[in-house]
Formats: structure tokens, C-alpha cells, sequence
């Protein structure tokens, strides 16, 4: 009743051509937007449970927006164009570390420190151009050998930053710290003003996605990852259409990268970016539903947040339990979920939003 | 999907109502641990022996003079976003908030590093962490009590020279480094540089990577090049493993010296009879029960209430232990000076910097024998410079070394040269030592 196109006629072709045809959905996209950016900092700014709590901001907020910013570069490479990579977490450990080379000068090509804005963009370049290059072999290869192919990139890299000093400026323990978060002469250094920042950076990023994938180009990256042959036959250029999905992967996941080391972690090692790291994001985006930027976000959540969800509840209800139990648990009750979840609905969260909307269409007399 | 909503309704109500679970008047401490994963077989001992003194002092004392102390774990994993999550989650519980942090992991320590002077919160890394957070004018925060890797690197250096006959014997000998491939491993590398120079002996770097159980070519590598020496800086499965390959390529225990984060009991058992004649440095303190124990297990083993188990009295147990008394005792400085409530993480900070703990309060507190006195100031946040050298028999650890104490003329310039580095980096002006009080 609440939800139905009915009465709502387009006029003009852009109308019609609109990311949210629905006036529903664009209010509600809307009123989301409103909330993230004015909700949230004015509940935090009069501790409104539990909004008051740097805990909220800082260590789930955060992490999330930057995860489902990663979890839409995965997508774009994965869900959309259809070439499995399993070197994610690489191409965010590049983000980082040219970001930080940027951030905090090279001397030896006489470059000077850059504003940080810069330098985590920049980071976010040096990316794409490693994506492109471990994109090659993808003309080549497909499915799983590919995904053996990206995971060359992700050992190479985790090899480079602890091997190669230059990478962390010498630094004797190898962790490097990042430069202060100057933004413009804004100094991001409040929680919220971090949760700001990321905020921006995400939606400026998916809207970008959104608008890619729906145009031209995100047509001819699902139709490569459709049927290539036949994609090719109608002129699509795998070439470019393979490697462009790795340029713009890439890219995302390196400013993603970026800003998880300098907006979130402060400090880093390559740890922070291994192998699990591209597990991680490659479920998100599994779960979430391939080929959905909605569904990075509700993957994003879904792997960031129940599980410290589920290691929070028992504490919080007073249940007395040892912390290896509550890590045990919280292991095997989200493993569970997920098998649930898949065998439920393999196409996952995106799908079971999209399926709403339409029974919401019919509501309530359904045929 | 009604039920689904009902149980998520019933879970979030819990989590709005859940009384807050410490009443007024409580000093809390936050304890991140790890009881699972490849370092849960030296996560545990340490979180059991942190624990069991907090509860020593709660049970025998109510508190610190009579301020309860409350704590909470939780679970990191040795993984650096998980601690920060645990950080981010414990910092403001309590009265007063977090009195002190102890995250027991090198990479967790650098990213708190960045954290806790915005938070007010003082870092306790005791003997791990940032060498170079030594100076205390630039780390106000960071307390490296008891040691560094760049001590430790020194200590064992001097016992490898005494072995040997003298420090000019080191010359043209080869000494190599097995170590975890993280800043933790990566720590004492400087230092051991510096000593190579000095000293004129090769120095040699094998990594390994995370968790490290997978060590075959590490030991092939030590086994063509039979160097005199091959330092252990390992944690968790890989010291074990180190061990055993060692045994594997029948290269003699005895020539291996483990830092005193490799020299626990769960790190040579797995070995079996492979482990015998392994040495490993002492962080002051080795196995044994004291005082404190007989303590802890009249009130609070007795009574049902304690963690220890067969870890009771091992290595890492004491360790933890250790951890809580200067932690605690940090908080007794600061409660002399202002009052006896629960403090704030800056009082603490307070505490530790002024923190005075002499051979009398030592033997009263039960910990005679497992530490020499020890006093912080601005300019010394690590106040101390000893350790000494143990060796498993096979069945216990045995002392076999005087007390060393690192050379300062090497380590000094190194922190400073570090934490000039650091401050430059991150625009910090250095506290005037003189002038804080």
C-alpha cells in the first residue's frame, strides 16, 4: 500500500533513467543520509543511547564504513565483472602503504610531504595501477585459476612490506604510524569527526559505483561476466572492459585500504592486511549478494558486526561465561548463520531485500 | 522471521536495560587477553596470573586501600583490530574509566600508541612493546616497565660473550636471529645491528611468518650456515616449533638463547627431551612459587574464585602477576597523592611516572625473588635494566646466570635517535623532564 509505483509518472527520460525510480525508495535513501550525517553527530553530541559512546563510533561505525567501502570495490571486481580475486586485502595494503609514502614525503625524488586527502588518494591510484597490472593475466585465465592468479598478488605484497624497507621509511619494528589527519586544515581527530570523514568518503564512493555500474561501462563488465564469448561477439572489448573492472576495483579498495590504516588503526604492520583480510572481504560481498553495491553494505554489517555482537551479549546480559567460551561460541553460532543463511538464500542479503520490495508491491493482496 | 525479531527485540532490550555492572566507587581495569588461537598456549597463563593477583588484592584487601577493583577481559586474538576493538570497548568503563592498559602484543601496543594520549589512558608493556618508548618525554604515555627487546638483545649478546670468553672472542663469530615476522620480532634487529658493528660479528636476520609452525627451510638455512649462535624470537606455536627444528637439524639447544617471551614452559614441552639444554632469557623473574602464591592460593584458589590451574607458579603466570602488582602499585602512588578514589587514567599516568617500588615493598607485597626493586621517572619510563639467563633441563627451568645489566652506552642514543624520530614524525613536542612533577 505504502509501497507501490502507483501514480508516479515520469515525464522525462532522465526521470525514468533515475538510481531510485521509486519516490519511496529515494525518500528513504534520503532519510538515511540525513540520519547518518545529522542524526548521528547531533544523538552523539547529546549522548543519546547508544550513540553517546565513542565505543559505537569508533569501533563499529568506522570499521563498517570502511569495510563496505572495500566490500564495493570487491563487488565491482567480483560481483559485476565476474573475476574472482582473492588479493583484496593486497590491494588495501598498497592503499596504505603509498598512502603513507605519500603522506609522509619522499625525499629521494624530492617530493615533499602531501596533504593527506592527496596522498590517500594517490594511494588509492597506486592501486588501481597494481590492479591492472595483476588484472593481466585475466584475459587469460578464469575462475578459479584466476583467483589463484590475484592470490599471488596478496603473498607478493605481504612479502614486499616487510621485506622492503622503504615502505615503512625505515622504521626498525616495521609498523609505521600515519601522518596527522589534516584535511584541508581540519583536523580529524574526534571519533565523530572520523565517522564524518569516513561518511563522506562512502557515500561520495557509492554513488560513483552505483552510477558506473548502471552506465555503460558496468553494462559491458556484466555482460563479460554473463558470457565473455558473447560479449565479444558484440563488440564489448574484454580487454578493456576486464581491466577497467581491475582499475576501478582496485582503486576503491585502496583509498578503503588507506583509510582503514590512517583512520582507523592509526598503526599498522602488513598484518593487518593479510590473507584474512581478503577472506573477509570476499564473503562480505558473498553474502551480501554478488552484483548488489546494497549488498556490500549489508555484508559489511552482517561479518563486521555479529560477531561482536555475539561476543557482546553475553557480558551485557550478565551470563557469566569465560571469554575462550564466548570466542568459541561466537565461532561456531556465526558459522552456523552463515550456512543458514546461504542454504536459505544463496544469493544473499541483496536478493531477500529485493524480494521484500516486491511483495511489499503487492501488499496486501497478493496474486 | 517473527521469532528472528522477537529474539533481536528481547536482545536489544537486554542490552539497553543491562544495569551497569559496576557500582560507584570501583577502580576498573581492563584486561585483553587471548584463550584462543596460536598464542592461546601463552595467552592463558599470563591472563590467569593478571587476574588472580587483581583478585588477591580484592579478596585479602577489599581493593586498593579500600577502593574495590573491578576488570573485565577480553578476547584479542593477538590480532591488532580486534585489540583496538577490545580498547575501544573497555576504556570507559568504571568509575573513572580505564585505569592502565595492558595489551600483551607488540602490534596491538603500536596502535594504542596512537591512541592513548587522546584517550588519557597509560599503556603498561611490560618488557615488550616500543623500545624506544623508553623516553618518557616523548611516550608520555607508555610504560615499558622492567625491559626492552633492546635490553634483552644486549643481555643475550653478554651471555654469548661470556660463554665464549670475552667480549673480543665475538669477533668474526656469526649470530643469527629466527624471529617473528612482526614488530615484535623485528624489535631487537637495531640493536643487534648496533652490537654487530661494535663488536664485529655477523649478524644474521631469519624470519618467520605468522603463526609460524612452518619453519623447514628457516632451519635448513641455520643448518648450512651453522652459525655459533641463533637467537629465539618467537610467541605462541612458534617457539615449540623453533625447538623442534632445531632438534630436527641437530643443532645444539644449548647454543640457542630465547628472549623472555621464548622461555616459558609451554614453549619447551612440546619439544620433549629436543629441548633439553635450550637457554632463554628471564624477564628478572623465573618460575617458582613466593609468597605472593601462598597468598593467592589461601584467598582466592581455596575460596574457588581464582583462574590458575596447572599454570599455577609457571613462567608466564608470575609474569602476569608481575603485570598486575606494578599496574596496581602505579595506582597506590597516584592514590597517595590524590586521594584514596578511584583514579583517572591520568592519575595513573601520575602513578607510574612516580612510581617507587623498593626491596621493602617488594617482600611485603610476596614478591621477593621474582623482582629487584624498580623506579620510573619522566626521562626512564622502563626503570630497569636486569635480566638473566635460564636453561630447561628437561624437566625445570634452572638459573644458570648472574644478573646482567644491559649497556646503556649502546641502547641510549639508540632511543633517542628513535623517539626523535617518532616526534619529529608525529610533530610532538617533548615533555621538559625537569620541569614535571
Amino acid at each position: 500500500m505504502l509501497y507501490r509505483e502507483t501514480g508516479q509518472f515520469k515525464s522525462t527520460y532522465s526521470a525514468d533513467m533515475g538510481i531510485f525510480p521509486l519516490r519511496q525508495d529515494r525518500n528513504a535513501l534520503f532519510v538515511l543520509l540525513a540520519f547518518a550525517f545529522i542524526g548521528v553527530p547531533l544523538l552523539a553530541h547529546f549522548h543519546v543511547w547508544p550513540f553517546g559512546s565513542e565505543y559505537l563510533l569508533r569501533a563499529i561505525l568506522l570499521p563498517f564504513l570502511i569495510l563496505s567501502m572495500a566490500a564495493i570495490g570487491v563487488n565491482i571486481l567480483i560481483g559485476y565483472c565476474g573475476q574472482i580475486s582473492l588479493g583484496s586485502g593486497a590491494f588495501m595494503a598498497i592503499g596504505a602503504y603509498m598512502a603513507y609514502k605519500f603522506g609522509t614525503g619522499m625525499p629521494e625524488i624530492g617530493l615533499p610531504p602531501l596533504p593527506v586527502l592527496v596522498s590517500i588518494l594517490l594511494g588509492g591510484v597506486c592501486s588501481a595501477l597494481v590492479g591492472i597490472l595483476f588484472g593481466i593475466p585475466s584475459l587469460r585465465i578464469k575462475g578459479l585459476y584466476l583467483a589463484v592468479a590475484t592470490l599471488a598478488a596478496q603473498f607478493f605484497f605481504d612479502w614486499v612490506f616487510l621485506r622492503v624497507a622503504w615502505f615503512t621509511n625505515y622504521a626498525p619494528s616495521g609498523s609505521v604510524s600515519a601522518p596527522e589527519l589534516n584535511v584541508f586544515g581540519w583536523v580529524v581527530n574526534e571519533p565523530l569527526e572520523r565517522y564524518l570523514l569516513c561518511l563522506t568518503f562512502v557515500t561520495v564512493f557509492a554513488l560513483i559505483a552505483k552510477n558506473l555500474v548502471r552506465g555503460n561501462i558496468g553494462r559491458q563488465w556484466m555482460a563479460i561476466r554473463d558470457m565473455d564469448i558473447a560479449a565479444e561477439l558484440m563488440g564489448i572489448r574484454p580487454f578493456f572492459a576486464k581491466l577497467s573492472a581491475f582499475a576501478v576495483s582496485s582503486f576503491i579498495v585502496g583509498v578503503a585500504g588507506a583509510l582503514w590504516a590512517f583512520v582507523y588503526l592509526g598503526a599498522w604492520e602488513p598484518l593487518a592486511f593479510s590473507i584474512d583480510r581478503s577472506l573477509q572481504l570476499l564473503f562480505m560481498v558473498i553474502i551480501g549478494g554478488l552484483g548488489s553495491i546494497l549488498g556490500s553494505f549489508l555484508g559489511a554489517g552482517f561479518i563486521l558486526i555479529v560477531p561482536i555482537m555475539l561476543n557482546l551479549v553475553p557480558s551485557e546480559l550478565g551470563v557469566p561465561l569465560s571469554t575462550e567460551t564466548i570466542s568459541h561460541l561466537e565461532f561456531i553460532i556465526f558459522g552456523s548463520l552463515i550456512c543458514f543463511l546461504l542454504i536459505k538464500e544463496p544469493h544473499g542479503f541483496a536478493r531477500l531485500v529485493t524480494l521484500m520490495k516486491e511483495k511489499l508491491r503487492l501488499w496486501p493482496f497478493p496474486y | 522471521m517473527r521469532k528472528l525479531l522477537g529474539t533481536a527485540v528481547i536482545v536489544g532490550l537486554g542490552l539497553g536495560t543491562a544495569a551497569p555492572a559496576f557500582a560507584q566507587g570501583e577502580q576498573f581495569i581492563p584486561v585483553l587477553s587471548y584463550r584462543t588461537g596460536a598464542y592461546a598456549v601463552n595467552g592463558v597463563p599470563f591472563a590467569n596470573g593478571t587476574l588472580d593477583y587483581l583478585a588477591l588484592l580484592n579478596e585479602r584487601d577489599g581493593g586498593i586501600n579500600g577502593v574495590k577493583i573491578a576488570w573485565e577481559e577480553c578476547e584479542t586474538g593477538y590480532a591488532t583490530d580486534k585489540g583496538v576493538e577490545c580498547y575501544e570497548r573497555l576504556k570507559g568503563k568504571g568509575t573513572t574509566g580505564a585505569a592502565y592498559v595492558s595489551p600483551l602484543s607488540t602490534g596491538i601496543t603500536f596502535a594504542l600508541t596512537e591512541k592513548a594520549p587522546g584517550d588519557k589512558i597509560p599503556l603498561l608493556t611490560l618488557g615488550y612493546g616500543r623500545s624506544e618508548s623508553r623516553n618518557g618525554a616523548v611516550f608520555p604515555w607508555n610504560f615499558i616497565a622492567m625491559g626492552s627487546y633492546w635490553t634483552g638483545a644486549d643481555v643475550a649478546i653478554q651471555h654469548v660473550a661470556k660463554e665464549m670468553g670475552g667480549f673480543d672472542k665475538l669477533k668474526g663469530k656469526k649470530i643469527s636471529l629466527v624471529y617473528h615476522d612482526s614488530p615484535y620480532g623485528k624489535e631487537p634487529i637495531p640493536a643487534l645491528e648496533a652490537f654487530a658493528k661494535k663488536y664485529d660479528f655477523t649478524f644474521k636476520g631469519i624470519p618467520v611468518t605468522h603463526p609460524g609452525v612452518e619453519q623447514k627451510s628457516q632451519w635448513l638455512s641455520i643448518r648450512q650456515d651453522r652459525p655459533d649462535y641463533v637467537l629465539l624470537w618467537g610467541w605462541g606455536v612458534m617457539n615449540g616449533t623453533s625447538i623442534k627444528e632445531a632438534a630436527a637439524v641437530a643443532y645444539p639447544r644449548d647454543k640457542m638463547i630465547g628472549i623472555w617471551w621464548s622461555g616459558a614452559e609451554p614453549d619447551v614441552t612440546p619439544a620433549g627431551d629436543g629441548a633439553k639444554g635450550y637457554k632463554a632469557l628471564m624477564l628478572q623473574h623465573g618460575p617458582g612459587q613466593f609468597g605472593v602464591h601462598a597468598e593467592i592460593k589461601k584467598n582466592v584458589l581455596d575460596k574457588g574464585k581464582g583462574h590458575a590451574k596447572d599454570d599455577f607458579g609457571q613462567v608466564l603466570y608470575n609474569r602476569g602477576l608481575i603485570n598486575s602488582f606494578i599496574g596496581t602499585e602505579a595506582i597506590r602512588t597516584a592514590q597517595a597523592k590524590f586521594g584514596k578514589q578511584p583514579m583517572t587514567g591520568e592519575q595513573v599516568r601520575w602513578g607510574f611516572e612516580n612510581l617507587n617500588i623498593t626491596e621493602a615493598r617488594i617482600k611485603e607485597a610476596g614478591f621477593e625473588g621474582m623482582m629487584k626493586p624498580l623506579k620510573l621517572s619522566c626521562t626512564d619510563h622502563q626503570g630497569a635494566d636486569l635480566a638473566r639467563v635460564q636453561q630447561w633441563d628437561g624437566k625445570e627451568w634452572k638459573v644458570i646466570s648472574d644478573w646482567y645489566t644491559a649497556d646503556r652506552s649502546v641502547l641510549d642514543p639508540l632511543v633517542a635517535e628513535q623517539s626523535a624520530k617518532y616526534a619529529a614524525e608525529k610533530k610532538i613536542t617533548p615533555v621538559d623532564c625537569s620541569k614535571a612533577g
